[in-house]
């Protein structure tokens, strides 16, 4: 059984080629998790703080063969067979997944050690949750995608539940659970079926084979279907996104950031590698799909955001709206090759974009409830008065993700119009002018909250004024320039979606 | 470079004034006059330099790489059309520091009000320099938040509903014309340069052309605001506090008015004439519409802004002719409108401080308590309803004139149909001018204000308005001032339209 597994000209079982530098991010990322671990065993719990400085140093460790090999000219090392590639793309989204990673724990420091929490563990998982990320983004391979997933995902289910005396976050955790594994196991059904199919998991010989005669398979067309809705679950599409809201409010706020922005990346960065490499030539059985996703997830994530109180669900609406944009290039991607370029683009831009912009709006909302102890959108009232400050960051944040220029989430938008239009199609169009109507529904509620900062009276007429950690200004400090510096010089960010470019 | 200076000397200012902190009031105005000072010093300079004998060609030009992801440039210059403009916003806002030194309105903060104030001015000036489309999307978006603000934090009693309709009416007009914007990109050779847009339009076909229009038209008409879009201006303006009622007459409208001239009718002059007699029929609905609305106002400011939207209708009209002698009047109807309802919501808010209401059934006998603020507003009311003499004139007797023949393409049945209406409504003009001047300033006081004291005009009043008021006699008696410089852009823009087959055709 075994001998006739193995490829009989090959002879014999061959030791898989290993890029050490291309590994570097990862193997650090481990080591340091590794350290972490054990550190937590031998440290007294007064000085647990020490853990949060020993993660940070080893993610911004971790950065620096990222650099190191976005220097090094080699555009492309591909290992094991194409299943495990570093390229543009790789480096890109490894950088913002550590970035990311490290803004959270920036966000995390006071929130955990504040709290009644187990620091070590808390550092352990969202290290683990981040490599899963890291790994992802080379991940070009439907077991490693799977592998990929998984490891972001299961320590996310945990840090959902971190505040385990309170029932929200209890049941945040579990739902997050139950619904992730069940699209786990939709994903991973249809992945057995392409294997079958195709005898690969490497997405680019699935991707060549898909031009061929499997395509008239119908279940081929059903795999890819239970492959896409299994992502939207991940990326809170709907109509699967109904765990989102919960999730988000229940769990600790820097977890919620980290799901919102992170988790739903990974989720992105899993699809552009499986739609661009794997099923490029299947675009009449995705493109109307994440069509009528897109639509009903723009619509819907803004129309239900309207109606919250709560700033976190809002927040939690809101990045459900958010990646009904990111889905638009997807449903415009297969048109024409042109057309896939520029969709790509414009996925890539608007995930590091909105990275920066949500991540930004969270950090002020763990700021502000440092002081008013509220999740209450009337608890904003008078921000301005007492912390104007922070009333003008979040203002700059809010209207970035609606899309005002020249802050950096309207040059995300302009780019999903711009592959929309490359694309052509009188459906393409429609889903255009629909992103443009959904986008001025949402700078509604967005604007209600500015409204609140700077309109309103203080709620209890306390105006003592906000202290906030050295941390959490400098999370702030990070997003903040990100969304202002791409808003007004928006080529940073944009040659990225071009360099990264999977599209042949 | 200098024109750049022109642009971001005040956000760079805004910058400054957010490191001075917010008790040094004294410092906090010094220094944000100055910037505008400076500002208005380099519009001089433009002034100064401007060819005038080839108003046509983009002057202080710069061209610098920006996006090149998607070929976008940052790409500015300014031509007979954009000059007045540019000026124009540079002195309002000059003139609403001076007039804002000590009334700020509450909940007062100078700092966060000032801040805004300049900010605004960067988008605007920035829109008028603009040469390309992006850029030209980004400084018109600019301009929103701070007014957003402006009016909902500084505002009336009903502020915060005027503030977020005005900035969702814009917003969704923007929306559209960004995708009309973009449609252009691919259309018309993938740059978003408008000269170049222009050399080359004429590849798109018309059915598509008639849609980018359509867009576009919905992102400016709903600024101007022309008739039906119109509703968000009498609430923002009645809401806005004083100096942001006049930056938003004065100029904001403006952004409008000069897309249409700038982008869509030189890009699209095919679309143009398709389009005209409607927008034509708009402008002269919003002509009537606008001055029986005013008839109807209890509220002065409300009566100001809905002549604004009748005003704006002769702008429309006169650019709807798609003549040269319509577009030059229609110019010079943005620049006078600016100067004349900036001046009247200057009035109007020096009133509503004195006397702590607008209601027009409440006041009375403003000569009689204080003449000199009386005689301006008069003043003001007789070059609002366009009387001879004065700026107003020439923006509204040559769009009218204009209308007896517009361009080749366009019936002329039609337009000489809308011409006897604009003219008709005119006379309303005159009605309502009039009858809220009798009501304000003529007979004698009502009893609540019988007896207390009425400041006449002050100090930093004098400063603001003297020049406006100048500028309105000096226009009115020498319109070739302004008329000298637009024709050349202007005949530019004529020419684009004449040069079709279908206006050749005929």
């Amino acid at each position: 059984m075994l001998a006739q597994a193995a490829p009989a000209s090959q002879g014999g079982f061959q030791v898989p080629y290993l890029d050490y530098h291309a590994l570097a991010p990862e193997i650090i990322l481990t080591a340091v998790i590794v350290a972490v671990l054990l550190a937590d065993l031998f440290l007294e719990e007064r000085r647990k703080w020490v853990l949060s400085t020993v993660a940070s140093f080893g993610l911004l460790a971790a950065f620096v063969p990222i650099l190191t090999l976005a220097l090094s000219g080699d555009d492309t090392r591909s290992m094991v067979g194409g299943a495990y590639v570093v390229d543009n793309f790789a480096l890109v989204f490894k950088a913002l997944f550590i970035v990311v990673g490290y803004v959270v724990l920036l966000m995390s420091t006071n929130y955990i050690e504040e709290g009644d929490y187990y620091q070590g563990e808390y550092y352990f998982l969202l290290l683990c949750s981040i490599l899963g990320m890291v790994v992802m983004a080379s991940a070009r391979d439907l077991i490693s995608i799977f592998v990929a997933l998984e490891t972001l995902s299961i320590p996310a289910y945990m840090l959902a539940g971190w505040r385990k005396r309170d029932l929200k976050s209890n049941e945040a955790s579990l739902k997050y659970y139950l619904l992730g594994v069940l699209a786990s196991a939709v994903m991973l059904y249809g992945m057995s079926l392409i294997y079958g199919y195709t005898g690969s998991t490497v997405l680019a010989r699935i991707g060549a084979q898909m031009e061929g005669s499997i395509t008239a398979q119908p279940l081929v067309t059903l795999s890819i279907m239970f492959i896409v809705v299994g992502f939207a679950f991940k990326v809170s599409a709907v109509p699967f996104h109904a765990w989102a809201p919960d999730t988000y409010e229940g769990a600790p706020t820097p977890v919620t950031a980290f799901l919102s922005v992170a988790s739903k990346t990974g989720g992105f960065v899993a699809l552009l590698q499986l739609i661009f490499v794997g099923f490029l030539g299947r675009d009449d059985v995705w493109a109307p799909m994440f069509g009528v996703l897109a639509a009903l997830t723009m619509t819907v994530g803004n129309l239900i955001a309207l109606r919250q109180t709560n700033i976190v669900r809002m927040l939690a609406y809101s990045s459900i709206a958010q990646a009904g944009y990111i889905l638009v290039p997807f449903a415009v991607a297969g048109t024409s090759a042109e057309a896939a370029r520029s969709a790509f683009t414009a996925s890539v831009v608007y995930l590091l974009v909105y990275a920066a912009m949500n991540l930004g709006a969270f950090a002020v909302v763990i700021a502000v409830a440092r002081k008013t102890r509220s999740g209450e959108i009337s608890s904003y009232g008078g921000l301005f008065e007492y912390a104007p400050g922070m009333a003008v960051l979040m203002t700059v944040f809010l209207f970035s993700l609606a899309g005002i220029p020249p802050l950096a989430g309207a040059w995300a938008k302009i780019f999903v119009f711009r592959s929309v239009l490359d694309a052509g199609t009188t459906w393409a169009v429609v889903l255009g002018v629909i992103a443009a109507v959904n986008s001025v529904i949402a700078l509604f509620y967005y604007s209600s909250i500015a409204r609140q900062m700077w309109m309103s009276p203080v709620p209890d007429g306390d105006r003592t004024p906000l202290r906030v950690p050295a941390p959490l200004v400098a999370a702030l400090g990070i997003t903040v320039a990100v969304t202002v510096v791409v808003g007004v010089y928006p080529q940073l960010f944009a040659r990225f979606g071009d360099l990264a470019s999977l599209v042949p | 470079m200098s024109l750049t200076a022109a642009i971001f000397l005040p956000v760079l200012g805004a910058v400054v004034l957010g490191l001075i902190p917010r008790s040094q009031e004294k410092l906090l105005k010094a220094v944000a006059l100055l910037v505008t000072l400076a500002t208005a010093g380099v519009g001089a300079y433009l002034l100064a330099n401007f060819d005038y004998g080839d108003s046509e060609r983009l002057q202080f030009a710069a061209d610098h790489r920006w996006i090149d992801v998607i070929n976008s440039r940052y790409h500015i210059g300014i031509d007979g059309i954009s000059l007045p403009l540019l000026i124009l916003s540079m002195v309002i806002t000059v003139l609403c520091v001076i007039y804002s030194w000590d009334h700020f309105p509450e909940p007062h903060n100078p700092k966060a009000f000032l801040i805004l104030m300049l900010v605004l001015e960067t988008g605007m000036n920035g829109t008028f320099a603009a040469q390309d489309l992006i850029l030209f999307f980004v400084f018109f978006e600019l301009v929103l938040l701070p007014m957003y603000f402006m009016i909902g934090v500084w505002g009336g009693p009903n502020r915060q509903y005027a503030a977020i309709k005005f900035f969702l009416y814009t917003l969704f007009g923007s929306a559209l014309m960004i995708l009309s914007f973009l449609a252009l990109y691919f259309k018309g050779g993938e740059t978003f340069d408008i000269p170049e847009l222009i050399s080359q339009s004429g590849a798109i076909a018309h059915g598509t052309q008639l849609l980018i229009f359509g867009g576009l038209f919905m992102g400016f008409a709903i600024k101007v605001p022309m008739f039906p879009f119109h509703t968000w201006l009498p609430d923002a303006h009645t809401e806005a506090p004083t100096v942001g009622s006049v930056i938003l007459a004065a100029v904001l409208l403006k952004l409008g008015t000069y897309g249409f001239i700038r982008i869509a009718i030189p890009i699209l002059p095919e679309a143009a004439i398709s389009w005209a007699p409607w927008i034509g029929g708009l402008a002269v609905i919003g002509i009537i519409y606008g001055a029986l609305g005013s008839l109807a106002q209890k509220d002065m400011k409300r009566l100001i802004a809905f002549s604004s939207v009748a005003h704006m209708g002769f702008v429309m009209l006169g650019i709807a002719t798609l003549t040269d002698f319509g577009i030059n009047a229609a110019v010079f109807g943005m620049v006078a409108h600016g100067l004349i309802t900036g001046m009247l919501f200057f009035v109007a808010g020096s009133i509503q401080e004195r006397f702590g209401t607008r209601e027009l059934s409440r006041l009375g006998g403003l000569l009689i308590q204080a003449p000199r603020l009386g005689w301006v507003l008069g003043f003001c009311a007789f070059a609002s309803l366009g009387l001879p003499g004065l700026a107003g004139f020439w923006g509204e007797f040559p769009a009218i004139l204009a209308a007896y023949n517009p361009a080749e393409g366009l019936s002329e049945e039609l337009f000489r149909g809308y011409m006897v209406v604009a003219a008709i409504g005119t006379v309303f003009a005159a009605g309502y001018l009039l009858w809220m001047l009798q009501r304000v300033a003529f007979g004698t006081a009502k009893e609540e204000f019988e007896h207390s004291h009425i400041h006449d005009i002050h100090g930093p009043e004098y400063l603001a308005w003297t020049p406006l008021l100048l500028a309105i006699v000096v226009f009115g008696i020498f319109p070739h001032l302004i008329f000298d410089i637009t024709d050349g852009a202007v005949q530019l823009v004529a020419r684009g339209v004449d040069a079709l087959p279908v206006a050749a055709g005929r």
